[in-house]
């Protein structure tokens, strides 16, 4: 058990290439923290560098009270599931899961009872004699996951695991290992790029883009109040809609300040189609250029008359004067009809012109 | 499903395979059959005529001491230039694998050595290690060795062994580079998370790992060792002193050619022939099944 603290943590490739440009972040014991972002975001060198895999060249990894910056991966007591789960493909999977245990001189009987133990919670008991390559991708991932557990480590480190699973399986997995975290209690940090497994998974969840933090904090607070427009955009999906403050239409509709903030969101599923316009909300005229339909809920994809200025915005973005409205059912307007859509002012997101701060109206 | 190109008359495919078939009936099989009718004639003192004699070359050979002799000592020399050139060549392919400046660089200088001739690797080593010429060998005395090679056997030994181990380095190193990054490096990280030391790492993961390379090198060794270390043994030794460093390659030269016994040097042969299909069998048995863990 063990808390894990970020301070001013930083990367610097030799070649001058900063990955991490100062992240501060404290997780506290016990929680699963996600670092979500999209590739390239640093994310994965972070966690790396928690694991002791790759070097600090800034500030402090703490965990468990212990500044590890110099300290040896295997001293750091760890475990780490990785993306192509690297199981030892020459040993069998009890092998797989008693190395880690053997490596540090435990008893036989004592690794025969944690591996037999871990293979009864992950449902592997009938293959322990088997090689990985006669498993199939979900069970090497339970093995990957054994592997992790039976160490009983202070904190546990996912890389993306289930990235190498298909959609069904990848949801099952997802559930499994939120169980088992909540089960064992361990501080967990998984690396991710699907905004859905973050919000799912996470106590606390990180945002990240371009090596440095966008926001932190509980998923749905994030959700309900993204601090930048990156991370509305890149956090719920589809995405938020984001548009200029500045046209004459948004302008004389949100009045006084809120008009010069520079740039206004409204997620898909906070508008309705409707003639009414709600006092101090916002209301736009479409035209229906698709219509998605997956049965639960339609997505309609509109375009706006005015409106041809880019808005700073980053992941998932729209062509300007594009606006997503999801809807539930089925029931949807035809394409190429005229239709108008509104929103409540509760529901208004307001940032400045760059996108780097949010405005509370 | 193999790829197969259709040919509207058997003439067309026939005029192209021709050519290789009369280089490998011409420079092989014709030879070959030439070594087999020869073992079982035997000549003169001039050359001059021969008599059919059944397999008494084959006999006198067996019964021959300084044959076994051989044989032994070929057996010697594969194992020790394989395991010494292995294992030499394994620690530069873990040292070089690590990502360090200039990779690219002394990688291409390890693997330079596979380009020189035979003899001239025999040239090279004698220059440095001959008795009275050799560089190394002053400093050897100098050290209180007695180092003569030309006049110690188990010392001329040594060196065609080292001389030929230095040469297949270079092989032996490039497919173990290109096994070790086979292997996935999330492999090695997970043995580190796992609390494997350095040495205890390589033992358990990367060694095991590699044992289908290992194999496949050995058995490519072996066959090295045996036949195509005569460029090194002619030019360092000339199979001396007395019959030291006598291998069964140089052997059918030696009897053949120097010593005029036409009819022992061919059986010999045909026995290395029979060698070299078994050790080709091995080969393309195992081999073919890459994965052994």
């Amino acid at each position: 058990m063990a808390n894990v603290t970020l301070r001013n943590v930083r990367k610097t490739y030799t070649g001058g290439f900063e990955a991490i440009k100062g992240v501060n972040v404290d997780v506290a014991d016990g929680q699963f923290c996600v670092l979500v972002g999209p590739s390239g975001c640093g994310k994965s060198t972070l966690l790396r560098m928690v694991a002791g895999l790759e070097t600090v060249t800034g500030g402090e990894i703490d965990i468990g009270g212990r500044v590890v910056n110099q300290v040896e991966p295997a001293d750091r007591d760890i475990a780490m599931v990785f993306q192509n789960y690297a199981l030892y493909p020459h040993m069998s999977v009890y092998n797989n899961m008693a190395y880690g245990l053997r490596n540090r001189g435990m008893a036989e009987a004592e690794v025969k009872t944690r591996v037999e133990e871990a293979a009864r919670v992950l449902e592997l008991a009938p293959m322990l004699e088997r090689k990985p390559r006669q498993l199939s991708g979900g069970q090497r991932q339970r093995v990957a996951m054994g592997r992790a557990i039976v160490r009983q480590p202070k904190v546990f480190l996912f890389d993306e695991p289930l990235s190498n699973l298909d959609a069904k399986l990848r949801i099952a997995m997802r559930v499994e290992i939120r169980k088992l975290q909540r089960r064992l209690n361990t501080t967990s940090i998984y690396v991710t790029h699907d905004q859905l497994e973050a919000m799912t998974l996470a106590d606390v969840l990180v945002v990240m883009n371009g090596g440095q933090v966008e926001q932190v904090g509980n998923p749905l607070a994030i959700y309900e109040k993204p601090a930048t427009t990156f991370v509305a955009s890149f956090i719920g999906a589809p995405p938020m809609n984001l548009m200029s403050t500045r046209t004459d239409e948004i302008k004389s509709q949100l009045g006084g300040s809120a008009s010069e903030a520079g740039i206004l969101g409204i997620r898909p599923e906070d508008f309705a189609i409707t003639d009414q316009t709600p006092a101090g909300g916002v209301a736009l005229p479409l035209m229906v250029e698709a219509i998605e339909r997956v049965g639960a809920e339609t997505f309609v994809y509109g375009s706006r008359a005015q409106d041809e200025q880019r808005v700073a915005a980053t992941p998932g973005e729209l062509p300007p004067g594009e606006v997503i409205v999801r809807i539930p059912g089925t029931e949807a307007p035809a394409i190429g009809a005229r239709i108008r859509v509104a929103a409540v002012r509760p529901k208004l997101h307001l940032f400045s012109g760059d996108g780097r701060t949010r405005i509370e109206a | 499903m193999q790829k197969q190109a259709i040919f509207q008359s058997k003439l067309l495919p026939c005029a192209l395979v021709a050519p290789q078939l009369a280089i490998v009936l011409i420079f092989f099989y014709w030879p070959a059959l030439q070594a087999v009718i020869q073992s079982f004639l035997l000549q003169d003192a001039f050359g001059l005529s021969s008599t059919f004699v059944w397999l008494d070359n084959y006999i006198e050979l067996f019964k021959d001491p300084a044959y076994f002799e051989a044989i032994v000592r070929t057996f010697f020399f594969s194992f020790a230039i394989a395991v010494s050139s292995l294992s030499f060549a394994l620690l530069l392919a873990v040292m070089a694998d690590k990502p360090l400046r200039g990779s690219m660089l002394y990688r291409t200088l390890l693997i330079w050595p596979y380009a020189v001739a035979p003899p001239v690797v025999g040239v090279l080593w004698i220059f440095m290690l001959h008795p009275s010429l050799g560089v190394l060998s002053r400093y050897l005395r100098g050290l209180g060795v007695d180092w003569n090679p030309l006049l110690d056997g188990n010392q001329a030994a040594a060196l065609i062994i080292l001389a030929a181990a230095w040469k297949q380095i270079s092989y032996n190193f490039l497919f173990f580079l290109a096994g070790l990054q086979a292997i996935p490096k999330s492999v090695f990280e997970a043995a580190a998370i796992d609390g494997a030391r350095p040495m205890r790492r390589f033992w358990t993961v990367t060694f095991p790992l590699l044992s289908p390379t290992i194999f496949f090198l050995l058995v490519v060794n072996i066959v090295y060792a045996f036949f195509d270390t005569f460029g090194i043994i002619d030019t360092m030794t000339r199979g001396g002193p007395g019959t030291s460093t006598v291998t069964l390659v140089y052997k059918v030269y030696s009897d053949g050619l120097l010593g005029g016994n036409l009819g022992s040097s061919a059986a010999q042969s045909v026995i290395l022939m029979v060698m070299v299909i078994v050790l080709t069998g091995i080969q393309f048995r195992f081999v073919e099944r890459k994965v052994t863990y």
